[in-house]
């Protein structure tokens, strides 16, 4: 039960994350050179990205469940720890926090400034930049999708969270008509990249033959350890850059 | 051959990202966990990875 709650959250929360980040794209080329073939590749990359989740969600049933757990687990574990990674030090003010303004704000300059086509032909610009920027970001949603619903045995219940957050963020990207620049999409990644951690932890262990205390429960004390290092970890990184930082950049 | 080094750089970029050490030590320890089904072990390591990855990063940009 718990850990389907997690793995509901989880990838909510991730697609929402990539998601914004899709929308800016979109919205960006969409404004400036039309929606026909935007949306045109839009929907050609929501149609691959369908396409490999059918594909390679029962495909993976077909690997021993121990072997599988173990691949995913090391997979998950290493891009895990890269978003969290990249999360402490943007929350310690060690990277830039990414700016859906700016980025929406480059885009739509790209945009501007990429030779037009007549009224009425297909645009090719706006259709491989948005098919291009959903894919791409899509790719990641896909990743968590088929790993945590082939590893979990529950694959409509990943791939529903994951079409819940991408509906929940198109509706509020149109009805704001802009970037979603209010989205605290720093600390979702924080929190994210802790749970997409924890859970390669557990799967990498279970598939080694670890036998956690606990059983299935053992994930929650791994989500709370690992949140508490992420977090003082980043603490005690904030307080060092603001001791070194010179006076006049503290003030 | 311009496809398969974008495949293969999307595969190092998804797996080993910005610090080579820590998917390194992630292997190491997940060998090391196949091998004696220590549960503490994987957690141990990737706090420790992680910590140190991160401070090695904010020495060399701060």
């Amino acid at each position: 039960m718990s850990s389907n709650v997690l793995l509901f959250v989880t990838t909510f929360f991730a697609s929402a994350v990539e998601a914004v980040e899709a929308l800016t794209i979109v919205l960006a080329v969409g404004v400036v050179r039309g929606w026909r073939s935007t949306l045109t590749g839009v929907g050609a990359a929501a149609v691959v990205l369908g396409a490999i989740v059918a594909a390679l969600g029962p495909a993976l049933r077909l690997i021993p469940i121990d072997t599988l757990r173990f691949v995913v687990g090391a997979l998950l574990l290493a891009f895990g720890l890269q978003w969290l990674r990249k999360a402490i030090l943007r929350a310690s003010g060690y990277k830039p926090l990414h700016d859906e303004g700016a980025a929406f704000a480059r885009e739509r300059d790209a945009a501007g400034s990429a030779s037009r086509v007549a009224a009425g032909q297909f645009d090719w610009y706006s259709f491989t930049v948005a098919f291009k920027g959903v894919l791409l970001e899509g790719l990641e949603v896909t990743f968590i999708v088929v790993t945590f619903g082939s590893t979990q045995g529950r694959l409509g219940l990943a791939a529903g969270a994951a079409a819940a957050a991408v509906v929940l963020v198109t509706a509020v990207g149109v009805a704001v008509r802009g970037p979603l620049e209010r989205v605290p999409e720093n600390s979702l990644k924080f929190v994210v990249g802790v749970l997409l951690t924890s859970f390669g932890i557990f799967w990498a262990g279970e598939g080694a033959g670890v036998h956690w205390p606990g059983s299935d429960l053992a994930i929650l004390g791994i989500v709370g350890f690992l949140a508490a290092v992420s977090f003082a970890l980043t603490r005690w990184l904030h307080r060092r850059r603001v001791a070194l930082a010179p006076a006049g950049a503290r003030a | 051959m311009r496809y398969i080094r974008s495949f293969v750089l999307f595969w190092w970029n998804f797996i080993v990202g910005d610090d080579w050490r820590v998917a390194a030590g992630l292997a190491v320890a997940l060998g090391l966990t196949w091998a004696t089904h220590a549960w503490w072990l994987l957690p141990l390591a990737v706090a420790l990875l992680l910590a140190e990855s991160v401070v090695r990063e904010s020495r060399s940009s701060g």
